[in-house]
Order: C-alpha cells, then sequence, then structure tokens
C-alpha cells in the first residue's frame, strides 16, 4: 500500500491573470480531504493537474506512486473524476454510459452499480438530457464510483445540490471510505459538508496554499475570546493573534495558535475572558483568508 | 449492533463531543453492556457520515476516561467494569456541580450562598413535582 495517494510538491502554473503558486499537498491513504476556497482561487486547476488534464509548469505530482504528467495514463485507470463541467452526452441513456464505461474500465462493478442506481433514485432508461442538474450530477458519480477508483477526486460535487441529494452524495462518498485503501479529495464552497466529513481541510485562496491540516487539529487552534479590558487600559499584545474586533473595552480576539495558557495570560494582567468560544470552519475560513491577504499587502 | 446515534451540525459543540456524549448515554442506560464490541471508528464514521478522523478523536477520549478498551486489530469494546453506568453519571453530575460553583464565583455568591441555592432548588422541584 503507498502511503500517499497524492503526492503535490512546489506546484506552479502561470496564466496571464493567474498563477498556481507553490502548491504542495500529502494526501494519505485511506483519508477524505476537503479542499476550500473561494471561487478563483486554484482550487480546479489544482485537481486538474492531479488528473493530468493541465500540466504544471514546474513541480512535481505524484498520484498513487506514479508521476503526473509523465505516467498518467497508469494513474487514469485508478482515479475517478467528476467536475461540474463534466458533459455526459445528452441524447444516450444512463445506461448507455453505464455499458461504455463499463467496456473502458474492467473494474466495473456491476452490483454496486446497479444499488448506486437505487440509492441515487436514478433510472438507468433516462436520456441525460431529460435529467435535473441534481439527477446528473448523481449519474456522473455514479459511473465514477462504480468503477471503485482506488482515488476519487470531485470539483464541487455538492454544489447545486438540493439537500436529499446532497446527503445521498456525502453519504455515498463516506461509504467509499469504508474501505482504508480508498482516497477521496474533494473541494467545495460549501465548508458545512467540508467540516462534516473531511479527515483533512486544505484551505487555498489566489494561487496559493493557505492552510493544510488535520481537521480536529484545525477546529481545536481556533478560538474567539470575548474580553474585557480594564478602564484606561490596553490590550496587550500576544502572540498568535490573528485579529481583534469589538469595541474599546470589550474587544474580540481572533487567534489561530489558541492555548488554555491564553486565556490565563490575559487574565494575569487583569483583563477579564468573558467566554472562548469555538468558531465553524466557514468563520475560520473567512478569518484565515482575510488575515493572510492582510498580511500579503502590509 | 445498530447504533442510532444523532448528531447535530448547529449544536454549537464540536461534533467528537456528541459523539462522546452519545456512547456514554448508551452505555449509561445499558444498550452497550460492559465488556460487549462496538462499531469500529470507520464503521460508525460511514454511518454517522462523520470524519474518520472525527470518531477516531471521541474513541481516543473515551478510552482515556476508562469508558471502552480499543486493542490494535481487534477493535473497541466497553471497558469490564461493573459499576461503569453510575460512574458515568457520577462523571456528569460533578461536570455540572463544576459549573455551579463557577458561575456562582461570577456571580459573586459565597460556598454558604451557593449551597442554600441548591437547597432552595431542590426543595422547589419536590414542591412541583407533587
Amino acid at each position: 500500500m503507498i502511503d500517499f495517494a497524492v503526492e503535490v510538491a512546489g506546484v506552479t502554473k502561470r496564466y496571464r491573470h493567474f498563477t498556481l503558486d507553490q502548491i504542495d499537498l500529502e494526501l494519505p491513504t485511506g483519508c477524505i480531504m476537503g479542499f476550500v476556497g473561494a471561487n478563483g482561487a486554484g482550487k480546479s486547476t489544482t485537481l486538474r493537474i492531479l488528473i493530468g488534464l493541465v500540466h504544471q509548469d514546474a513541480g512535481t505530482v505524484k498520484v498513487l506512486g506514479h508521476p503526473v504528467p509523465e505516467q498518467q495514463a497508469a494513474a487514469k485507470l485508478e482515479i475517478g473524476f467528476v467536475s461540474e463541467d463534466m458533459r455526459l452526452y445528452g441524447a444516450p441513456t444512463l445506461a448507455w454510459h453505464m455499458n461504455f464505461v463499463r467496456s473502458i474500465y474492467p473494474r466495473w462493478d456491476v452490483a454496486y452499480a446497479e444499488s448506486l442506481l437505487r440509492r441515487f433514485d436514478l433510472r438507468a432508461e433516462q436520456k441525460i438530457k431529460g435529467m435535473s442538474h441534481g439527477q446528473r450530477v448523481k449519474a456522473a458519480l455514479l459511473l465514477a464510483l462504480a468503477r471503485r477508483p482506488k482515488l476519487l477526486v470531485l470539483d464541487e460535487p455538492t454544489t447545486g445540490l438540493d439537500p436529499i441529494a446532497r446527503r445521498e452524495v456525502l453519504g455515498e462518498l463516506m461509504a467509499v471510505l469504508a474501505d482504508e485503501e480508498r482516497t477521496v479529495l474533494f473541494s467545495s464552497h460549501n465548508t458545512l459538508d467540508v467540516e462534516q466529513i473531511s479527515d483533512l481541510i486544505t484551505f487555498i485562496d489566489r494561487g496559493r496554499i493557505v492552510e493544510s491540516s488535520d481537521k480536529e487539529a484545525f477546529l481545536d487552534r481556533w478560538r474567539r475570546l470575548r474580553l474585557i479590558l480594564p478602564p484606561q487600559s490596553k490590550l496587550p499584545g500576544l502572540p498568535g493573534v490573528v485579529n481583534v474586533e469589538g469595541s474599546g473595552r470589550l474587544p474580540v480576539v481572533t487567534t489561530d495558535r489558541f492555548e488554555p495558557a491564553m486565556a490565563a495570560a490575559y487574565q494575569q494582567v487583569g483583563v477579564a475572558v468573558q467566554a472562548v468560544d469555538a468558531m465553524t470552519l466557514e468563520e475560520i475560513f473567512v478569518a484565515s483568508v482575510e488575515s493572510r491577504r492582510e498580511g500579503r499587502t502590509r | 449492533m445498530s447504533s442510532s446515534f444523532v448528531i447535530s451540525q448547529s449544536d454549537g459543540r464540536p461534533m467528537y463531543l456528541q459523539i462522546m456524549e452519545q456512547v456514554r448515554e448508551k452505555i449509561a442506560v445499558g444498550e452497550w453492556k460492559a465488556g460487549e464490541s462496538i462499531p469500529s471508528i470507520r464503521t460508525l464514521a460511514v454511518e454517522l457520515q462523520v470524519s474518520v478522523i472525527t470518531v477516531k478523536r471521541a474513541y481516543l477520549e473515551l478510552e482515556r476516561q476508562g469508558i471502552i478498551v480499543t486493542q490494535h486489530g481487534k477493535g473497541s469494546t466497553v471497558a469490564r467494569d461493573p459499576d461503569l453506568g453510575p460512574r458515568i453519571y457520577d462523571q456528569e453530575f460533578e461536570e455540572h456541580l463544576r459549573q455551579v460553583v463557577r458561575i456562582g464565583n461570577l456571580l459573586g455568591l459565597t460556598e454558604e450562598e451557593i449551597a442554600e441555592r441548591l437547597r432552595a432548588t431542590a426543595m422547589q422541584l419536590e414542591t412541583e413535582a407533587s
């Protein structure tokens, strides 16, 4: 077994108006990584480089042990890729597509495909052009899943899905993970989905990786402290403070390196700590990206 | 073994704490019995649609508290402790008491006043029940 399903080091890709800048990523086998970024942050470009659809200008990519783009054909046999703009043929039915994919990929699992049809509430005899957006996404996902790929790369798999379809899709992604040798990398700007199912989280902004770490550690490090300053005093500067909001005597401090000692340090200098709040992934994402952007323009 | 957990994203508490609480409840009420095996980390993660690392963290903490035992390659079981149910309730009771004292201190109440309020609450609950 390969330790890392995906290894990316120093990957750079220059376009006229956008540069993917020195991307490093490591995704251990058996894990699920959520790749979070605003529109245009570089998520899709990164995913496309992984599967050899776009070639990097510099840096190395290894997917399931295969260097990409050099051995992309071998890698692609083991990767299932689904993206929003993936076009299935409109006129043929889903059954036609299933047969087509099955003829290319020997590992196609007939029984699994049938059960996915039922669980996704799809009909094989339906033509793609008659499907709703949600049905098309689920159809594309079915075609990728039933191949039983070792690595699933999904670009915005839940965007535009209704709550029921979203739940079905997330459930199927988790089911893939029941097998310790399968790995999932999915991009999303829905932080709730990412927070729920990811083992690892990576933030990307303006072509650079902002943060990448294990989800639990990540959620533990970020806290918001609501403080009360004594009259006529200034907020002492502590390391790890990312942002200060709130009014004069009632500052709200955001930190990305929280530990209980921090609250104690404030109390020692007479600052009362009213509350230490955990933050949602969405709040962390916004705070992280904003502080990084400010740091870069400073 | 069905687990039937309910994890809420709007609960406000981290998901690993919610999982811990529900495992403790299942053990406390005897739904999961001492020495019995419980779902593996991956199985529970898939069922709850929650990441493996989150369930792993909940199990690690429960192990640290002596509530479950995890053996590498063999999965996890409820600890073989006949008093586990009462002990879980006791831990919870202790935690709530600590919370009461902390908030009491914040309000500037003395130890005696906190104890007095506790007696008053007990009496009030008694009258409400009758």
